[in-house]
């Protein structure tokens, strides 16, 4: 009929006005050059965290981890005190006034030079705010010298230039301030000068012309956060990452298979710990601790969970702290049998389920973790699968890193599992004297103390002992935490990131402290 | 059509009262300490702890009554003040601002490929139902819509990124970045429009006033072009209208993956960390969006279709 002749000449006009349409849809989304690789000359690194703030307190270390931002003093890969904007430093003998010589070249990226008066100004401004392991140092006053900066202390306190070695006490031009004193943009002294910052996600960086060191090897540099790990990984096998941080175990083991990659680890001083509510009527009894702890199959989880058996822990303090880990610490064992006893020793009898009871009670507990470590909810649901076997029933709570801390302050915390950086700042411990002293902590005990182990670490931290007390009191200090068990150690940790064959001389910080961008070259 | 236009912005204020007002409730009513929890966001894992969330808690007043601090939320509303976020110290209108276009810039692409992509397929194969044309729409809806999103991207990715290596995998800077993040949402919207096209328009062409059009000997493009695609047309911008509100709401999977800054990402950060002002203002601007559209989509029903307009649609 009509019908089909019509149909036939408007097909064809339909169609050509769908290939319009279609090229017109194309030039919208034609793809820019210029996007991926290092075609550029522009260095494209990927990491994991966000950039949510400026602020030295709350941006997570972002600015000093691309050497942006400087704090007094420095730390190499292996911890040990470098240089940073203090040339160098110097205590009373009474360890009570130190003196931070600064580098006379020091220039912050506006042109001003940085004076003692701007790093007493930081160091006051980081002190009056949170989330700063200054709050552990006896500080009585900072004062600006005529080329350094005084600190006084109202006690001896050894460890005073690890700290300031922290993020949080990063010093930041007064241009980078407004008059209301938050950050509106960063303005350092280190050799990479801040282009642009696109929160949450973006940094760009040039190679500042003020830095007086030495000249780094890659002029331009472009910081993606890519919160997904999948996706990070797409990105350092497609090319377009040049660097890419943060690598989740399955990821990387394809990624050893990819053409044109190279993978760095290194072992982090960082733990996986299971705290427990030593307060709790339950886990009061030692002998409950370590039934906990036998009942983990540590390796089986590293292996099967984190892909990498090395990092079971056999004791709290990794290999990566080497002053700190004990070699002839007994490694903690998995010995489900005699968990089971340590349990019947403790009063706990088989009770219908197959959880034990002690007076008509269950043996059941809750475990709280958070997913901010992706492998802490999985390894939360391996440990209530090791706890059933032994009869302890175990609720998981997957909720906010937050829930921990909370639980702590009001007391109904029983079980949790979270990661532990002991290297907040180079030296450890200022962490631990932190988390195991007699009041406890958030990431520390909880309703436990020990008078020699409290000793032990205020000696430490008070400088006034030799080196052979000092590795003593480590001593002292490692073997009563494995007797104890106020944290059960479950897993260490490894980093890795994954470099194109386009660069060189990648170098990652067990210490999560700087990318070490500087130091990246272009491969001939 | 200022008629609409009235009616449209009081229920928009409405909206934006009801909106901001639950969403108060409903965070004061979540569990966990809010104190906690912003520190959290602030601090990071490592260094959330008593201190901070009581030195949150008297910087931000979290103490003071809920109907306070509620009272002081309207009146901030009132003066166009979305206030600063609680986790990040920045204004929330500046990243409200940066997600909101992030979202709608890959709404408008994906929508627009989409577009482009299923309705004159749909309607090509609207002229002969049943043929081989209108066969393969039918396998295409059912394929796109059988693979859920967070697959195809990954598929897209590994096509484009890792072996073809012509597109960025993943971020959001330089116009190729949109590309894949785009196509995965057009993939499976395109089929739904190549459909919902084929549908109307062969319920369109059965129609008497088509088959008069064409008894009367109105050339076929003419017919197609002034009968068949503008009625096509009303059912098409109401979709429309739906699919761009469900697309700007619901990509968080899609912008996660793809590492997109949009207000999905924003939303579900601001409950994790209850960061009270940027949770209302991402809800507030998502529920102006949703009245926005609609009155969009009201006024372009209303150029296309004069019926309402002349008020003969009820005869």
């Amino acid at each position: 009929m009509g019908r089909s002749g019509w149909s036939r000449r408007s097909r064809a006009g339909a169609a050509a006005g769908l290939a319009v349409m279609a090229t017109a849809a194309a030039g919208c989304n034609a793809p820019a050059d210029g996007d991926g690789g290092s075609s550029s000359g522009v260095l494209q690194v990927v990491g994991q965290f966000e950039v949510h703030s400026l602020d030295p307190a709350t941006a997570g270390g972002t600015f000093t981890r691309l050497q942006v931002a400087e704090t007094l003093v420095d730390a190499d890969v292996d911890g040990a005190l470098q240089p940073g904007l203090a040339q160098d430093w110097e205590a009373s003998a009474d360890q009570r006034s130190w003196s931070f010589r600064l580098r006379p070249d020091a220039v912050f990226h506006d042109g001003t030079p940085v004076t003692p008066e701007h790093v007493a100004a930081a160091l006051e401004r980081a002190r009056a705010g949170e989330g700063t392991p200054l709050a552990a140092v006896p500080w009585s006053s900072v004062r600006a010298q005529p080329d350094a900066v005084q600190v006084e202390l109202t006690e001896p306190f050894a460890a005073l230039p690890a700290v300031l070695a922290h993020t949080s006490t990063q010093v930041l031009a007064p241009s980078s301030y407004a008059p209301d004193g938050t950050v509106t943009e960063v303005v350092g002294s280190g050799p990479y000068r801040v282009e642009r910052v696109e929160q949450p996600s973006v940094v760009d960086l040039v190679a500042a012309e003020q830095w007086s060191g030495k000249e780094p090897g890659v002029q331009r540099i472009h910081y993606q956060t890519v919160g997904r790990g999948e996706a990070r990984a797409l990105m350092a096998e497609s090319g377009q990452a040049d660097v890419t941080f943060g690598m989740d175990p399955v990821s990387l083991q394809r990624l050893t298979r990819a053409d044109g990659l190279d993978i760095e680890s290194a072992t982090l001083p960082r733990a996986i710990l299971l705290k427990t509510n030593a307060a709790h009527p339950t886990l009061r009894d030692v002998r409950v601790r370590q039934a906990i702890s036998l009942a983990l199959d540590r390796e089986a989880m590293a292996t099967a969970l984190l892909r990498d058996p090395e990092m079971a822990a056999t004791q709290l303090f990794p290999p990566s702290l080497p002053e700190w880990h004990q070699d002839t610490l007994a490694p903690l064992e998995h010995d489900p049998q005699a968990a089971r006893d340590l349990l019947a020793g403790a009063g706990w009898t088989p009770g219908p389920g197959g959880t034990l009871t002690r007076d008509g009670a269950p043996l059941s507990l809750t475990l709280r973790t958070f997913p901010d470590r992706a492998e802490l909810p999985v390894l939360a649901t391996a440990v209530q699968a090791a706890l059933e076997g032994i009869g302890i029933a175990v609720e998981v709570q997957v909720g906010n890193s937050s829930e921990i801390a909370a639980g702590h302050q009001d007391g109904t915390l029983e079980l949790g599992l979270y990661a532990r950086n002991y290297s907040l700042v180079p030296d450890p411990v200022v962490t631990l004297l932190e988390d195991f002293d007699a009041d406890g902590d958030d990431y520390g005990a909880m309703g436990w103390d020990d008078p020699a182990l409290t000793a032990a670490l205020t000696d430490l931290t008070g400088g006034g002992i030799d080196d052979a007390g000092a590795t003593a009191a480590r001593q002292q200090v490692a073997q009563v935490l494995q007797a104890e068990l106020p944290v059960i150690p479950v897993a260490w940790y490894r980093q890795s990131v994954v470099v194109s064959d386009r660069v060189d001389g990648v170098v990652l910080d067990p210490l999560e402290r700087s990318f070490h961008l500087t130091d990246v070259r272009w491969a001939r | 059509m200022l008629r609409v236009l009235r009616q449209r912005l009081v229920q928009a204020v409405g909206v934006a009262v009801v909106v901001s007002t639950a969403c108060f409730a409903i965070v004061q009513s979540l569990p966990g300490d809010i104190a906690y929890r912003i520190a959290a966001g602030r601090y990071g894992y490592d260094q959330v702890d008593a201190a901070s969330a009581a030195s949150v808690r008297a910087e931000l007043g979290l103490d003071r009554p809920a109907w306070q601090q509620l009272l002081d939320w309207w009146a901030d509303l009132v003066r166009l003040d979305l206030g600063t976020s609680l986790v990040t110290g920045a204004s929330v209108a500046h990243e409200l601002a940066v997600h909101l276009a992030g979202s709608l810039q890959l709404a408008a692409v994906a929508l627009g490929t989409a577009f482009t992509l299923g309705a004159p397929a749909g309607l090509l194969a609207a002229l002969r139902p049943g043929g081989r044309l209108d066969r393969l729409t039918s396998l295409w809806v059912t394929g796109s819509r059988a693979l859920p999103p967070f697959l195809l991207g990954l598929v897209l990715v590994l096509v484009f990124s890792v072996h073809l290596g012509v597109l960025p995998a993943a971020g959001h800077g330089g116009a190729s970045s949109i590309v894949l993040p785009a196509l995965t949402l057009a993939a499976g919207l395109s089929g739904l429009f190549a459909r919902v096209t084929r549908d109307t328009a062969v319920q369109v062409l059965s129609s008497e006033h088509v088959r008069f059009a064409e008894t009367k000997g109105l050339r076929a493009s003419t017919v197609l072009a002034r009968h068949v695609a503008r009625n096509t047309g009303v059912t098409l911008v109401a979709y429309l209208g739906v699919q761009a509100i469900v697309l700007v709401e619901g990509v968080v999977v899609v912008e996660s993956l793809f590492a997109w800054p949009g207000l999905g990402h924003a939303l579900v950060h601001a409950v994790f960390w209850r960061d009270v002002p940027a949770l209302q203002a991402t809800a507030l601007a998502l529920a102006l969006l949703v009245v926005a559209l609609n009155t969009i989509v009201d006024l372009a029903t209303l150029a296309l279709d004069p019926r309402p307009r002349s008020g003969r649609a009820a005869r």
